[in-house]
C-alpha cells in the first residue's frame, strides 16, 4: 500500500511510463488504484515516429501489470521521507 | 457537444477504472501488439472489455495500415496493456494508408 499512497501525491505531475513492450508515454498523472494502474492525460508517445500507434489519443489507462517503469519529476518526490517509509513498513512486515 | 472522458470524471473523487470510456471510442493495445479499436460497451474489475464494433490496425513498415474488421469482441483483462480515449477528430485526419511503421512489440514480462 505504501506506493499505491506514494503514487497518489504525484497526481497532477507529469511522468513517463515505460511498458514492458518497450512503449514510452509520458502524460500528466491523473490517477493510480491498488494494482498500480493508472491513468494519464494529454499523453504523448516518447517516440512517436516509431509508434504512431496513439497519435489521436490524450488520455489513457494503463494496466499496471504492464509498467516497467515510471519515471518522476526528482522535485517532487521527498527519497528520505520515503526512504524511512519503507524501512518502516520493512520492520513491520518482518 | 460530447464531452471527453477527462471531462466527465474532471470533479469529484479521481478515477482510476474505465467507468468513464464507457461508450466512448477507444483504442487498445494489447500484450501481443495488437491495435483495436472500437466502442466501450462494458467491462469489469479485471479489465475484461466487451468491445463493440471493433476493428484492427496492422502495420507494417513497407505498406501501409490495413484495417480488419472484428465486429463485437470480448477481450480478457490479462491481455490488455493499454487503453486509449480516442479522438475521433483526430483520428479522421490521419493518413492511414501512407502511415508505415512497425508493429507494437509484445510485452515481455
Amino acid at each position: 500500500m505504501l506506493f499505491y499512497s506514494f503514487f497518489k501525491t504525484l497526481t497532477g505531475k507529469e511522468v513517463t511510463v515505460e511498458l514492458k513492450n518497450d512503449l514510452a508515454i509520458t502524460g500528466i498523472l491523473h490517477s493510480v488504484d491498488q494494482y498500480l494502474n493508472i491513468k494519464l492525460n494529454e499523453i504523448k508517445v516518447v517516440d512517436e515516429a516509431k509508434h504512431p500507434h496513439l497519435l489521436a489519443v490524450k488520455n489513457c489507462f494503463i494496466r499496471g501489470s504492464v509498467v516497467r517503469y515510471i519515471q518522476l519529476p526528482q522535485d517532487a518526490v521527498d527519497t528520505d521521507l520515503l526512504h524511512d517509509a519503507t524501512r518502516r513498513e520493512a520492520r513491520n512486515a518482518a | 457537444m460530447k464531452r471527453t472522458a477527462s471531462e466527465r470524471d474532471g470533479g469529484g473523487r479521481r478515477e482510476t477504472g474505465l467507468s468513464a470510456y464507457v461508450g466512448s471510442a477507444i483504442s487498445i493495445i494489447t500484450n501481443d501488439g495488437r491495435h483495436i479499436l472500437g466502442t466501450l460497451k462494458g467491462f469489469d474489475q479485471v479489465q475484461n472489455l466487451v468491445i463493440e464494433g471493433s476493428r484492427e490496425r496492422v502495420y507494417s513498415p513497407d505498406e501501409g495500415v490495413e484495417t480488419l474488421e472484428l465486429g463485437l469482441y470480448l477481450m480478457r483483462g490479462d491481455c490488455i496493456a493499454v487503453v486509449g480515449e480516442l479522438d475521433e477528430e483526430a483520428d479522421a485526419e490521419i493518413d492511414l494508408p501512407s502511415l508505415k511503421a512497425h508493429p507494437i512489440g509484445d510485452v515481455l514480462h
